[in-house]
């Protein structure tokens, strides 16, 4: 599992989110799809809800299971990615690309330090696989 | 955690071929090699090979051996000549599904009763103690000695073909033989049965065999598109084609009548346990009947979720997933009857939000039959 993007920060339950201003996109990591399997469904968020941090914002169900998604720092949501309603499947294709899941404006960038950098979450991947 | 957890003798051939290992009823097995979707496909358009080693197999012997089956299943095997594959419930005397088996018949005082892995100890005690009635009867748990791999797809005969003189066409569904040289394995059963919904076979042999047995299979199918294949195919694929899990569709509440069994209980075979707890259900009617759904609204039904009928719970989702060969998400669900005919809309409670499903017929999938030579 190489090649998560350097500049996004990223939380232990495995969602990224990519800072621009006070926007910040949200996806899924490599690792999660990885592990997920094929993505079958995404329950995307209401455009306009106010999410904390931590929240669950939707889930995404592969063949496999269905996995909540968590908020990783709290603010409005603005957009959707709505291509994956029909192509759910983006998320495996281009987990921190074509595949992101909404767009919100930050409540509090405050809390984007208690998320990881690339290097932590890539050392943290890394002890999740070794624990099997 | 995954260290105690049994091993089938495939489990270093898994490893090798990249199988994502999870825990499966307590045993160490693949639930993907690539994706389910692929493999998913590899199965419904080549073929597929799936170790389905942690199944149980217990051996009936003795002259009592035939009496001991019929008291104990639902099925008749009055006329089970050997060479013959019978899928049958096994029932409580409440009439609810201890297990789910295929019982060969190798001789007439010799049967192999095939069953779920979650159940060997049980359904090997259950078949013991009804062996108190038949003195003539020897139950052995052989589910440690013998490997099994499914070679499952439309392609399967054709792969089998390059391994084995044995005439593969002639052996015909629900059919097996003894003793088969397959690419220089011994296999105790061959048979041509399978839980996909496609042609294929399953193959039996010594424990200490199948990794060269799996061998053989991969190189001989590799060019004809043959691909390791996960349980997470499998659960597909047996949805696609309507089949009961146990413990998901069938369990010791739900009986096979309920379950839309009613063509593997012989209620004029004679006595059986269970027989007239299921003869009074059938005279008075089911109150649950399993069904097919299919989504109308996004989403997808697991296994637990509620059946509502407006606003009111009726009954419960047993299994659902994506269905690759559909593309759309399906089910099976238990309703009460009069709500189990295919066009009638329930809900389905989705964390929550009542997403619609209509009922369809089942089985999802059925393959064409091809025309034999």
């Amino acid at each position: 599992m190489n090649g998560f993007p350097s500049g996004y920060r990223y939380t232990k339950s495995h969602e990224w989110i990519a800072v621009e201003g006070k926007t910040g996109k949200v996806g899924l990591t490599g690792y999660a799809q990885d592990q997920l399997g094929d993505i079958t469904f995404v329950e995307l968020p209401q455009v306009g809800r106010q999410l904390k941090q931590g929240e669950v914002f939707g889930v995404v169900e592969s063949v496999k299971a269905a996995s909540d998604c968590y908020a990783p720092v709290g603010g409005r949501v603005t957009a959707v990615n709505g291509r994956l309603e029909t192509e759910p499947d983006l998320i495996n294709r281009d987990p921190h690309g074509e595949g992101w899941i909404f767009q919100l404006e930050i409540t509090n960038a405050a809390e984007l330090d208690s998320l990881m950098d690339v290097e932590t979450y890539t050392r943290y991947v890394a002890e999740q696989g070794e624990k099997g | 955690m995954m260290g105690d957890l049994k091993k089938t003798p495939l489990y270093e051939i898994h490893l090798k071929y990249g199988g994502r290992i999870i825990d499966f009823a307590g045993w160490a097995l693949p639930v993907q090699f690539t994706s389910i979707i692929q493999e998913h496909r590899a199965v419904r358009t080549a073929a597929g090979l799936f170790d389905v080693s942690d199944m149980g197999e217990i051996e009936v012997t003795g002259p009592d051996a035939r009496s001991l089956l019929q008291r104990a299943l639902t099925a008749d095997l009055a006329r089970a000549v050997p060479g013959r594959v019978v899928y049958s419930p096994m029932c409580n005397h409440q009439g609810g599904v201890v297990d789910d088996v295929l019982v060969y018949c190798l001789a007439d005082d010799r049967f192999l009763a095939v069953v779920n892995a979650a159940n060997i100890e049980k359904d090997y005690r259950w078949l013991a103690d009804l062996a108190g009635e038949f003195p003539a009867a020897h139950v052995r748990n052989l589910s440690d000695d013998i490997g099994e791999l499914a070679l499952q797809g439309p392609r399967s005969a054709e792969i089998l073909r390059r391994l084995t003189e044995a005439n593969v066409d002639a052996l015909g569904y629900y059919r097996a033989v003894e003793n088969v040289d397959v690419g220089g394995v011994g296999c105790s059963i061959v048979s041509r049965t399978g839980y996909t919904g496609e042609d294929g076979f399953e193959l039996y042999c010594r424990s200490a065999d199948a990794p060269a047995l799996w061998e053989a299979l991969m190189s001989a199918g590799k060019e004809l598109g043959l691909v390791p294949a996960g349980l997470g195919c499998r659960d597909t694929l047996r949805l696609e084609a309507g089949m009961p899990l146990y413990g998901q569709e069938l369990d010791d509440r739900r009986t096979p009548l309920e379950a839309g069994l009613d063509r593997f209980v012989a209620l004029d075979k004679g006595p059986f346990v269970g027989r007239e707890a299921l003869a009074r259900q059938r005279a008075e009617g089911i109150r649950l009947a399993l069904a097919g759904l299919e989504m109308v609204d996004r989403g997808v039904p697991r296994t637990g979720y509620a059946l509502l009928s407006g606003a009111s719970e009726v009954g419960y989702v047993t299994s659902g997933s994506y269905a690759p060969t559909l593309d759309r998400h399906i089910g099976m669900g238990y309703l009460p009857p009069e709500l189990a005919r295919p066009g009638t809309e329930v809900g389905v409670n989705i964390r929550e939000r009542v997403a619609k499903a209509v009922v369809v017929e089942l089985p999802f999938y059925r393959r064409k039959k091809e025309v034999k030579p």
